[in-house]
């Protein structure tokens, strides 16, 4: 196959950004998107130019490091699939693909397509935690957890935290990452004495980064990698109100 | 030196707890003055840095992903064992310890496994307790499956993504303690340098990877769980950042190297489709419960696989190893695809694979399912309907990422598997305490060796990696530190300190000026391609003695011919990627070595000239029943130091799953 690339590229946070076109020639289409920027950065490097930046480590789909905006869409044009799981048996011969960083009032571009989402640990540090000692536990079956209950749990546990949620969202919302950890922990036994304390804090953290609010688009259940439904965030709505009238 | 492992006296089973009860403790007020530097987020180290901030202690966390949870541990899947007995099939601490040092092929410490099986009940508690959600029964208890190399139901998981619901756990106990003020979290940045001062660890140089900026770092101890160093064969299922960095400077500044001939190659990993691949995804060995593994009896055979009767398959595993079968432990198995590979019998277009196949598995859950239902007569579209279901629910997600990257649906035809390197049982050496042969300088989950002897047994990472952060560390580094209390924090502009950073400096300076004409990636598929050749599933003499003269030649060809473009002072991969490889390439030599050096089989590490007639791993523990421990020497060949092994409990025999 061959394809045209445009790429964004931006030196670094204090730099503009601009698209750069490239051309690569003899993909195959048992590479992954990865592997094949692989392909072009070492002839980028070969013909002395600078290779692209890309986040990505496990290529595995589940680390959440990678993070590419591909033809206007988070992680490119597959459901649930990581960019890094995406493979190039998905485009065509000649296509031209569009390739962008995560954009996102929270999110900045450090360099290329590799950007800053420090701002998702600050949220979980606000409260996406049990707080228990290592040590206090006591035996792990002393407390039965009903098998649906501990299914939703896992369910929206299983989120990677890669932000795609964030970029397709018009507002810049992180309601769906946020909900999916309030929904989890308000799911088990162990989650209820901080049930409502965590909801405050997280969404106070949340806001104060700079994440927009849920407008119910229902972009980011459709772009996350994960298939996270949306419904977390109806839960996590119900969860704030809850709170902020038990806390009166 | 003699190594000295520091082995509490006593019987096995009350090491630990005399151990405990007389280690010595530091103060509550003193603890808030000694500052500890954990390297790494994985398992060990998010956990270790949780639990010892928990303790009081002052903790630097450091990682080279944008995030703490993304540390490679979240890609385990399987899960994680623990001798918790609650299917009450006859397991128990002592069942737990027997199997770990057996799969081992009986060159692990008994001391440390002993403990490490006693804690693992104590792992499952605190999981749970943090809302990691594992698989349930109906009832609401804990599920266990059962994994290669043992006949009991032992392992917890939480579908096949284990290692991310642990991490995210430890993760989050991190980030409280960051909230709390007890961590400093420090993404983005790579250890670069170990500063030792009189002789005891005392702190770190790191990268900030962003801006390219090298930092001091103070610490009382420094705690390294940096992981395994299994790209140092280029393909391999670890991260595309896992590196040997962290450890390789450790080794440099007169920490120990043990073992480091023993890798594990998984036996169900996706096989290699191309030149441009990049790394290797696994299969989860769970799938082994289920999936049976054949090749034709043919050889060459070219139908497609539904197309070969059963009567002309070779079940290779089940034939060979009646008793275990499919579960056989992970080098068997793969040596055993190799074979059959070697023989002309492998499968798909390259001919370097073999089948699993969940056709048996799909048509037996789908007759109790229809039973279940009260079905008289189901038709057999409709058993393999409600088989699928059951094989979805307990896989579906492994079969996925499989159609993600090979475009075949294995609920139709059966995957196709090949060995890949996936899990290094060598590295630092460490004593009981998981000290190194560093005062202050510790060992923690896949980057010491102390555990897994040859080879590791699955779901056994997960724990080990879990028990030293969450039980061992925070017990053994306080026997450290109480002698510490009285040292204040060395100022960073000790000469120490600056020696070492202009060292790191130097290094990148040196690797940018290089300015040559092949790229980091070049080399590293070379280096990989040497290893995976001579030094990989089966090695001889000849072939290691050719890839320690190819390594160093490659080694002084990188440094003269490698290109690294971009600058120092900035985001710049590449740079980052030349200073991992220019370490794999002195560490491959070293693997090389200690393999050429071990003149038996044992585990991950066969050597064709010890094979017994039936070509089964030949020990020789008359000669071989050591740790072989590696010291640096500048401008010579490092030297090998033995830690004899003594079986007090166990006693070796040669290993057999028929």
């Amino acid at each position: 196959m061959n394809l045209t690339l445009k790429i964004w590229r931006q030196q670094n946070q204090n730099t503009k950004g601009r698209f750069e076109t490239y051309q690569v020639s003899d993909v195959s289409p048992d590479m992954s998107f990865l592997e094949m920027f692989d392909v072009l950065n070492e002839r980028l490097i070969n013909e002395g130019k600078e290779p692209v930046a890309f986040d990505h480590d496990c290529r595995e789909g589940i680390c959440g490091m990678c993070s590419m905006y591909i033809n206007g869409r988070a992680h490119g044009p597959l459901h649930g699939t990581t960019t890094c799981q995406l493979h190039m048996r998905h485009f065509h011969d000649g296509e031209t693909i569009v390739v962008e960083p995560w954009r996102g009032g929270a999110f900045s571009v450090i360099k290329d397509l590799v950007v800053d989402r420090s701002s998702f640990d600050r949220i979980i540090e606000a409260g996406g935690y049990i707080s228990v000692n290592t040590g206090n536990a006591v035996d792990a079956n002393a407390t039965p957890v009903e098998k649906d209950k501990a299914d939703n749990a896992f369910a929206a546990a299983t989120c990677i935290g890669c932000g795609a949620c964030v970029a397709a969202c018009p507002n810049s919302s992180a309601m769906l990452f946020v909900s999916a950890k309030i929904s989890q922990f308000a799911e088990l036994p162990q989650g209820q004495p901080e049930r409502r304390s965590r909801v405050l804090n997280m969404i106070a953290q949340m806001d104060k980064e700079g994440f927009g609010s849920c407008s119910n688009t229902g972009a980011c259940e459709a772009e996350c990698p994960k298939e996270i439904p949306i419904t977390h965030i109806a839960r996590a709505n119900a969860e704030y109100l809850s709170a902020t009238f038990a806390a009166d | 030196m003699e190594l000295n492992a520091k082995i509490p006296d006593g019987p096995l089973e009350e090491k630990w707890t005399h151990y405990k009860g007389t280690c010595r403790l530091v103060n509550p007020n003193n603890k808030r003055n000694l500052e500890v530097i954990v390297i790494g987020t994985g398992l060990a180290g998010a956990s270790a840095a949780a639990s010892l901030a928990e303790l009081g202690y002052q903790v630097k966390s450091f990682c080279f992903q944008d995030s703490a949870r993304r540390a490679h541990s979240i890609a385990a899947q399987g899960g994680i064992n623990a001798a918790k007995n609650y299917q009450n099939d006859g397991d128990s601490v002592f069942r737990l310890f027997y199997d770990t040092v057996k799969g081992g092929d009986y060159r692990s410490r008994e001391s440390n496994v002993y403990r490490l099986a006693e804690v693992s009940g104590n792992i499952i508690d605190q999981c749970v307790a943090q809302g990691v959600p594992f698989a349930r029964e109906y009832g609401g208890l804990l599920a266990n499956r059962s994994f290669g190399g043992v006949q009991v139901q032992r392992t917890f998981y939480a579908a096949g993504q284990t290692g991310q619901q642990l991490l995210l756990g430890a993760y989050s106990a991190l980030e409280r303690q960051v909230a709390l003020g007890k961590i400093q979290l420090f993404t983005r940045h790579e250890m670069l340098e170990l500063v030792v001062i009189d002789g005891k660890a005392r702190g770190i140089i790191a990268r900030n990877l962003v801006t390219g900026q090298l930092e001091r770092h103070f610490g009382h101890a420094v705690v390294l769980a940096s992981g395994g160093y299994g790209n140092v064969f280029y393909l391999s299922t670890n991260a595309m950042g896992s590196n040997v960095t962290a450890a390789w400077k450790a080794f440099k500044q007169g920490a120990f190297f043990a073992n480091p001939c023993y890798t594990q190659i998984h036996p169900t990993c996706i096989p290699v489709s191309g030149e441009h691949q990049s790394k290797l995804t696994l299969m989860s060995e769970s799938l082994r419960n289920d999936g049976r593994i054949w090749v034709p009896k043919q050889k060459g055979d070219t139908r497609k696989p539904n197309q070969i009767p059963e009567e002309e398959r070779d079940y290779y595993l089940e034939r060979r190893y009646p008793a275990f079968g499919n579960l056989v432990p992970r080098d068997v198995a793969s040596r055993g695809a190799k074979e059959r590979c070697d023989a002309g019998y492998g499968v798909g277009a390259s001919k370097m694979a073999v089948y699993l196949d969940f056709s048996s598995a799909i048509l037996r859950y789908g007759r109790a399912e229809a039973h279940k239902m009260q079905m008289d007569h189901p038709d057999e579209q409709e058993v393999i309907r409600l088989g699928k279901n059951v094989v979805a629910e307990k896989y579906g997600n492994l079969f996925e990422m499989y159609e993600k990257i090979t475009g075949e649906n294995p609920y139709e035809v059966p995957m196709r598997i090949y060995p890949a390197v996936h899990y290094t049982m060598g590295g630092l050496w460490v004593d009981y305490e998981l000290m190194t042969t560093v005062q202050g300088l510790y060992a923690l989950g896949e980057c010491n060796f102390s555990d897994h002897g040859a080879n590791r047994l699955g779901a056994s990472a997960l724990m080990q990696g879990l028990a030293d952060g969450y039980f061992i560390i925070p017990y053994t580094i306080g026997n450290y530190l109480a002698g510490e209390i009285r040292t204040k924090p060395i100022p960073t502009d000790h000469p120490e300190f600056e020696k070492a950073e202009r060292h790191a400096r130097e290094r990148l300076e040196r690797l940018k000026n290089v300015g040559g004409t092949h790229s980091v990636d070049h080399f590293h598929k070379e280096l990989g391609k040497i290893m995976w050749n001579k030094c990989g599933m089966s090695r001889n003499a000849q072939g290691l003695q050719e890839a320690i003269g190819e390594i160093r030649a490659l080694r002084e060809e990188f440094w003269r011919d490698v290109r690294v473009p971009g600058g120092l002072d900035e985001l710049n991969p590449e740079l980052e990627k030349a200073g991992r490889v220019a370490d794999f390439l002195e560490l491959g030599e070293l693997v090389a070595r200690d393999a050429l050096e071990r003149n038996e089989s044992c585990g991950g590490h066969f050597r064709e000239e010890y094979a017994t007639e039936d070509g089964e791993a030949k020990r020789d523990d008359e000669h071989y029943c050591f740790v072989g421990a590696w010291e640096y020497k500048e401008n010579a060949p490092a030297e090998l130091h033995k830690e004899p092994l003594n079986y007090e409990v166990m006693h070796p025999t040669q290993r057999s799953y028929k």
